[in-house]
């Protein structure tokens, strides 16, 4: 028998298993999209005439300036999701049964983050459309737009990895869902809503080097057509770092030994 | 190898297991042969679960030998898991999926092609009696379907050796027959069973071999007969009224043991006609009333009392 042909066909079944719950019960989905387009109204018809002003001329406005980080909160929020998933996976009886079966093992979790990276980039889609809706204009060549969906998908990825690390180490779902947030609200004290040299001395220094700045940056560069200078290498630098560090975490988290069998009803 | 150790689909020496300090398996041997039903019966904390955990890899043994299917469950587990099923005390089930989606998940899982999991799968729905609830997601199924269906999923797998823990527990009596029938059906096709329970019919009814578990420790191991046959024989318990009565009776009846709370004594006796009589003449010589009288004879429950010294599990 050929272990990687079965890694990559049990991977496919358990991605096959987590599309099926997301389709069957599309309340998470459509829950974590709430704070990104909640976000993009607010800043769009409540905040965004005086940050605009405030912000001075800029191409596409500053529906144009928001919607890359918007699309970036889309993703990172639904770390929250992935990781609640893995860790009712692992604190349910199913996983006991999936260790005792000759199946590759990280299939489990490669299924979660397979599933994960499509939900989340659909989530991505749609919010993306609202952005059109509501006025945003972007100037991406083709190339630009698939440089900037392939952007969204590394991020998507390596945010999935860490949220599957960040379950596995919870106790339970409602830790589970706890220990994302610091990934869901870094978007906040990023460049997504004002630039980061708008920001007081310490702050700025926080948001210039914390991931989801370059991240952003270099979406807004690509989206909009504006140069975005070494962001794109450092943005794609902090995705494959948070994506090993979410695989050998998760590995490591996943192989420390079997879950008891199950909650004690 | 061995023809011997060929034909055994467990074998077990000197397995120990601790968890933080505490001694939960400490040295047991068990060798199970194939096409037959081993009951590993204790109570609760006994360290069934923990036994049926190292067998099917899913904990590493403290120390000692476990084969399972020929292979060694520390270095070859692929081998092992490739052979063996397991249904848990907790339904391993996807909440989220219906019913047969749970099962051609296994089927997936185990490489059938689609044609032929979808026959298991209806196979296993119809035997299980869940063929009305296969398209409901399993979150709604009761305790007994959903345990129902954890079986299926494992039988979906055909494995050559399955391990059953506690399968029946909280089962109405209905669902306990399913279950046991299903299981002495694949036990005629071949399977060899590992079962733990706690409840003492259970083992007597299904098991060839019974191995009785108490801390951790084999107190004993036979079949159903031979293990009865180890408890002094069949017994009639005399009720009295009274302790006055009871006193009384126990001093007419040389070898008795006077219960004075139950006010009940046990007489050791066949309860055939000729020796009840005998006994009736001999308490009426003495003038003793007795209120009531039940012939007893030996179950598993006397079983687990004179091997551990308290009473069975589940009685």
């Amino acid at each position: 028998m050929s272990t990687s042909s079965y890694a990559f066909r049990d991977s496919a079944t358990m991605l096959r298993r987590n599309l099926l719950h997301v389709l069957r019960y599309p309340g998470m989905t459509f829950g974590v999209l709430l704070i990104p387009v909640f976000m993009l109204l607010l800043f769009r018809y409540a905040f965004g005439a005086t940050l605009g002003a405030g912000l001075g001329a800029r191409a596409g406005g500053y529906v144009g300036y928001l919607t890359p980080g918007i699309i970036v909160l889309a993703v990172s929020s639904a770390s929250v999701s992935t990781a609640v998933a893995v860790n009712t996976d692992m604190t349910e009886g199913i996983i006991n049964r999936f260790r005792t079966m000759p199946i590759a093992r990280v299939s489990v979790l490669t299924g979660h983050v397979l599933g994960s990276v499509i939900q989340t980039t659909a989530g991505a889609v749609i919010v993306t459309g609202l952005a059109l809706a509501v006025g945003f204009r972007p100037a991406a060549s083709p190339a630009g737009w698939l440089a900037a969906i392939a952007l969204v998908v590394a991020l998507a990825f390596a945010c999935s990895w860490a949220s599957v690390a960040l379950g596995l180490l919870a106790k339970n779902p409602e830790g589970a869902s706890n220990n994302p947030l610091p990934l869901a609200l870094l978007p906040f004290l990023s460049s997504a809503f004002v630039p980061a040299q708008t920001m007081a001395p310490g702050l700025r220094w926080f948001a210039e080097y914390q991931p989801f700045t370059p991240i952003i940056d270099t979406l807004r560069g690509l989206l909009l057509g504006t140069p975005a200078g070494d962001k794109p290498l450092i943005a794609y630098g902090w995705c494959a770092g948070l994506a090993v560090t979410g695989y050998l975490g998760s590995r490591a988290l996943f192989n420390r030994g079997a879950t008891t069998t199950g909650r004690s009803r | 190898m061995t023809q011997q150790n060929q034909a055994l689909a467990v074998s077990v020496s000197g397995l120990q297991k601790s968890f933080g300090g505490t001694t939960v398996l400490d040295g047991i041997d068990l060798a199970i042969e194939e096409g037959t039903i081993f009951a590993l019966l204790g109570p609760n904390g006994a360290g069934k679960t923990t036994t049926v955990q190292i067998l099917s890899t899913l904990i590493p043994a403290g120390a000692g030998r476990v084969r399972v299917a020929g292979h060694d469950v520390r270095t070859e587990p692929d081998l092992v898991r490739a052979a063996i099923g397991v249904t848990g005390q907790f339904a391993a089930v996807d909440n989220l999926l219906t019913g047969r989606e749970n099962l051609l998940l296994m089927a997936d899982l185990c490489h059938l092609d689609r044609e032929e999991g979808r026959r298991r799968a209806a196979e296993l729905l119809e035997l299980l009696e869940l063929t009305d609830a296969a398209g409901k997601p399993a979150m709604t199924f009761s305790g007994g379907m959903r345990r129902r269906l954890d079986l299926a999923m494992t039988l979906m797998i055909r494995p050559r050796i399955l391990f059953l823990d506690e399968p029946t527990t909280g089962l109405d009596p209905r669902g306990r027959r399913r279950i046991w029938q299903v299981v002495r059906d694949r036990v005629a096709a071949g399977t060899t069973v590992l079962l733990t329970t706690q409840y003492l019919d259970e083992a007597d009814q299904l098991a060839d071999r019974i191995a009785v578990l108490d801390n951790g420790r084999l107190v004993a191991e036979g079949t159903a007969g031979e293990l009865k046959r180890r408890v002094p024989g069949s017994h009639i318990l005399l009720q009295f009224a009274t302790p006055g009565q009871l006193a009384a009776a126990a001093r007419a009846l040389d070898a008795a043991s006077p219960d004075e709370e139950a006010l009940t004594l046990r007489v050791r006796g066949d309860g055939s006609p000729k020796s009840l009589r005998a006994l009736l003449d001999q308490l009426d010589a003495q003038s003793v009333e007795v209120a009531a009288l039940t012939v007893h004879t030996p179950d598993l429950d006397d079983v687990f009392l004179a091997l551990t010294g308290h009473p069975g599990p589940g009685s």
